[in-house]
């Protein structure tokens, strides 16, 4: 039986509601009613459900997409306008609404650019294609995004999908290939000589640049056969046909950039590169980027040659003499490395005799090599005292900031960091989403530390046993199977059961067990606005008696305050890290914790999983004191979403190997606490007044 | 005496009588072995240091058949104890016996006692090596009331991995102060690609091609990779492809499935296979 469509004035009147907020007597949903009128009723509530959706992040965007959408799904199925749906809302998060709601509006060119099903996204893929990038060899390669594919030298810019091939792997696998011919690129010397100048000379710079583009694939496509002959032969199958007879001098072995560029003049009239989809692009930034390197390379070189002299030199001349005496002291020797994968291994002489370079030396040298195919004598000047770093100041152009990135909001992004969340209604993390500062608290020269102390005494001694007994002190076990030492009374024991005829028991040892605590626990305090007044003093309280208990275990632990407000002000408050005692400072700053704003929890807890997991440690806890459900100002963080991407920061923790636990004062926690932290990972602490006591004891519990 | 405590007389092992006949296969890298034949003939003790599987233990093997002395080796782990080293009393039938343990019976045979791994080994165990470590060479057989002077045969050599970055696993300095230290790295492309062609009969191109797999996983040390391929796992995937198994499932198992459960990093480290063969 099928459900009879929705007519268009009840769906007028559905819209009319979703749509509320940017409707207006001139602006009426009636239109988009009317085309969707014709749609089966399951289309219509796929439409519905998206235009919900949408509407919770922005009511223009949802009013956009229902305007296209009816259209949209005739040609396209459920699966692909969802992929199309997630690309808009993405590039809404990150470029805004115009852009955004032009997605919506070009449906075709998102068809075109990827067969949703077919075409391979980078983001599907970045992890791996990240891996793989870094394990290529040479200067370390970042990946981003942009339409074409260029490399600086630095970064590799892949386009964000691929759909040149019939089937997802083979496009998976051309993003494998650009990235090895643009490392290749960086790798092999295609920027050794300003190709973009030599381009530029041509009467068609553009027709230049892609011919020149595809004789250097040809002259990389030797080189990467050398080392990656994987890549080479899907190369080769990509080219199809073998290459023009008149190229065969870019195959040799040694040929360079300069064979491309003299191969460029002879063949630029009359000679036309075939199609091909790994077509890259040659890039002025790629010049730019190396100069400022190459800048910034001498200097530190230069500094750390002269470090060196320094060290070899038992007794240094005067300086007068130093720098005249430098220049030409040292030396480099080049040769082919014996593994003939065109890697040149580099001998450092000084005053003619070898000298093991420091690490730092034998990076300079391989970078510089990189980028110039040699060491030039002038190169090898080590600074005279002091200059070392005005020489790496002056050398290293400082990349201008744009005033406009302001009205991006990079500056306020310095030093922050940048998490992804989770919209359980998109089935799909919101890339960099949230904009993390880790703050400290600031300390107040406050008697609570004291006062809670004198207030608790009794109940802290009794803590400070209780812990005590917990330490993995050695303990000595008897009557063990083996052991280091003999255990006389089992033995005794034993042989007088022998004598009268019993078996000899073979648990005669005694053992020294020692348990060793290894686990590291994070305390996550909810500093936000609802926790004013008693609960921030329970909070507080209970911070105080829990370090005094763990600086009797001696567990490692860290306690950080979280708040915020907003995604883009969201606030970690560091009160004790792992690495610092427990110290009048640290007093101070619990005694320091008010309360803020609101409680998005989920980047706080992404965050802290960060902290926790760069700490070794067999067990790794991850503590929450909470007073209530996470909640935020805006994006309905307050509700289903904030616990949905909660609980999504919980299984990525626990996916890292760490463990959560919540502690809550919040009588409806039974409601969602065991949504996020499973049936028994919570606890509730009915009276606020005991939290104090109970946070320990909760702790000794939990670990023991 | 029943048969239930029949495993308490077990335990001692020969191991200072065998000398290792045949010449285990070992290509020096640099000075290392001149090194230690001089650290030898002066009776100080050595370290080795370098990641897992880049050849120490097979250095040490190679240096006790060219000094010609009995090699023993403790592989250390979190409950090893100093009396597991020195050895402690066990009960027969009517009265209790001393054995020794393997640190003991290598100073009485003037071995070669290799420690691997040391650093997992209770923090007890440095009582027992510091006075052997030094220019006393003694080992202190505290339940006995003994102390074990030893001959200038003995050699006290351990190794130790300094990548692993838990506090917990670094070497005391005093400790490490008492040794000689020899560093080990993966060796050059040249000379692991010679070491696979011999330990797996492998061919030239397999190897150059393992080679480069290699780099290409210990770039990504610190990256997702604690460690990248070692010159062992390389010699396994030689073999492997040596009796026929495919490149990419041989590499696939001795190495990707070896190094990470990510499946991430496996597939990456797949598609580093698919690059290099």
């Amino acid at each position: 039986m099928t459900i009879p469509p929705l007519s268009e004035s009840e769906l007028d009147e559905r819209l009319d509601y979703l749509l509320n907020p940017v409707l207006s007597s001139r602006r009426t949903a009636a239109p988009h009613a009317r085309l969707m009128a014709p749609l089966k009723r399951p289309l219509q509530d796929f439409v519905l459900h998206w235009i919900e959706v949408i509407g919770r992040t922005n009511y223009e965007m949802a009013f956009q997409f229902a305007a296209v959408a009816p259209a949209a799904l005739a040609r396209i199925d459920t699966a692909t306008a969802e992929a199309w749906i997630i690309q808009a809302m993405d590039t809404y998060d990150r470029e805004g609404l115009y852009r955004g709601g032009q997605v919506f509006k070009q449906i075709d060119s998102f068809l075109q650019r990827a067969d949703a099903t077919q075409g391979a996204l980078f983001e599907d893929h970045a992890h791996i294609l990240e891996l793989f990038a870094c394990g290529l060899s040479g200067r370390r390669l970042k990946l981003d995004l942009a339409a074409e594919p260029y490399t600086d030298t630095e970064t590799l810019y892949l386009p964000p999908r691929i759909a040149a091939f019939p089937t997802r792997t083979e496009n998976f696998n051309l993003y494998k290939i650009l990235i090895a011919l643009l490392w290749a690129q960086a790798r092999y010397g295609t920027f050794h000589a300003d190709v973009v100048a030599a381009c530029a000379a041509y009467p068609d710079p553009a027709r230049a640049a892609a011919l020149l583009s595809h004789l250097e694939t040809l002259r990389l496509e030797t080189r990467i056969a050398a080392t990656l002959p994987g890549i080479a032969r899907d190369l080769a199958r990509l080219r199809g046909a073998p290459a023009d007879p008149r190229c065969a001098p870019l195959m040799a072995a040694a040929a360079t950039v300069h064979d491309s560029l003299a191969l460029l003049a002879d063949l630029y009239h009359g000679f036309e590169p075939p199609a091909s989809p790994c077509r890259i692009t040659l890039h002025a930034d790629a010049l730019k980027v190396r100069d400022a390197r190459l800048g910034r390379e001498r200097g530190e070189l230069a500094a750390a040659l002269a470090q060196m002299l320094h060290e070899h030199v038992a007794a240094p001349e005067a300086p007068g003499d130093n720098d005249a005496a430098t220049e030409e002291r040292f030396r480099v020797d080049m040769h082919e490395s014996a593994a003939g994968d065109g890697a040149v291994a580099i001998e450092l002489q000084l005053d003619g005799k070898p000298v093991a370079p420091p690490d730092n030396v034998t990076q300079l040298f391989e970078s510089i090599l990189q980028d110039l195919g040699q060491i030039p004598d002038e190169y090898l000047h080590a600074a005279g005292d002091g200059a070392d770093d005005a020489t790496a100041r002056d050398n290293a152009p400082q990349a201008e900031k744009d005033p406009a990135d302001v009205w991006k909001g990079i500056y306020h992004e310095d030093g922050t960091h940048l998490y992804n969340e989770w919209d359980h209604k998109r089935r799909h993390y919101r890339k960099n989403w949230c904009t993390l500062r880790e703050l400290d608290v600031h300390p107040v020269d406050s008697d609570f530390v004291d006062a809670t102390l004198t207030k608790y005494r009794p109940q802290v001694v009794q803590l400070k046993r209780t812990f005590e007994m917990l330490r993995g002190d050695d303990r000595l076990l008897k009557r063990q199977a083996s052991g280091d030492d003999i255990d006389f009374d089992a033995l005794i024991a034993a042989y007088a059961d022998l004598q009268s005829g019993m078996e000899l028991a073979d648990r005669l040892l005694t053992r020294r067990h020692k348990a060793e605590r290894d686990l590291a626990a994070l305390f996550m305090v909810d500093m936000s606005g609802s926790t004013k007044g008693w609960i921030n003093d329970a909070e507080r309280e209970s911070l105080v008696l829990l370090c005094e208990a763990l600086e009797v275990l001696g567990d490692r632990y860290a306690i950080y305050g979280f708040s915020g407000i907003t995604r883009k002000r969201c606030e970690i408050f560091r009160i004790k890290r792992f690495d610092e005692p427990y110290d009048s400072a640290v007093k101070g700053r619990i005694a320091g914790i008010t309360p803020q704003d609101y409680t998005r929890m989920g980047v706080a807890i992404r965050h802290l999983t960060r902290i926790l997991n760069a700490v070794d440690a067999r067990t790794k806890l991850l503590i929450t004191l909470s007073d209530g459900k996470p909640d935020d100002y805006s994006d309905n963080y307050r509700g289903e979403y904030g616990i949905e991407d909660t609980r999504q920061a919980l299984i990525e923790a626990h996916r890292a190997g760490v463990k959560p636990f919540c502690i809550t004062i919040d009588h409806e926690a039974r409601d969602y606490l065991p949504h996020l932290y499973g049936p028994v990972n919570w606890t509730l602490v009915n009276d606020v007044t005991r939290l104090p006591l109970k946070v320990s004891d909760i702790y000794r519990r939990l670990t023991t | 005496m029943a048969s239930r405590s029949a495993p308490l007389n077990t335990r001692p092992l020969q191991g200072e009588a065998r000398i290792i006949a045949a010449e285990p296969y070992y290509e020096p890298v640099g000075g290392e072995i001149a090194l230690f034949e001089a650290a030898y003939a002066s009776t100080l003790p050595v370290l080795l240091k370098g990641p897992t599987g880049c050849g120490k233990t097979r250095f040490i093997e190679h240096m006790a058949w060219r000094l010609k002395r009995p090699l023993i080796t403790v592989s250390c782990h979190d409950d090893l104890t100093a009396a597991d080293l020195v050895g402690r009393y066990l009960i027969t039938s009517n009265e209790t016996v001393w054995v020794d343990g393997p640190l003991a019976r290598a100073v009485r045979s003037g071995a070669i006692c290799y420690l691997d791994e040391v650093v997992e080994a209770r923090r007890d165990t440095t009582v027992v090596i510091h006075p052997l470590a030094d220019d006393r060479r003694i080992l202190p057989m505290e339940k006995r009331g003994q102390l074990l002077q030893a001959p200038p045969e003995f050699l006290l050599a351990m190794s130790y991995n300094p990548g692993y970055q838990s506090v917990l696993k670094e070497l005391k300095q005093s400790t490490r102060q008492r040794f000689v230290a020899i560093e080990f790295q993966y060796p050059g492309a040249a000379l692991e690609e010679k070491i696979i062609r011999t330990e797996a009969s492998a061919d030239a191109a397999t190897a150059s091609a393992l080679v480069r797999l290699a780099h290409m996983t210990r770039n990504l040390k610190g990256n997702g990779l604690d460690e990248g391929a070692s010159t062992r796992l390389l010699v396994h995937a030689a073999k492997l492809i040596a009796r026929g198994i495919p490149h990419a499932g041989a590499c696939h198992s001795a190495i990707a499935e070896a190094l990470s459960d990510d499946p991430e990093m496996l597939r990456a480290i797949d598609e580093f296979v698919a690059a290099v063969f």
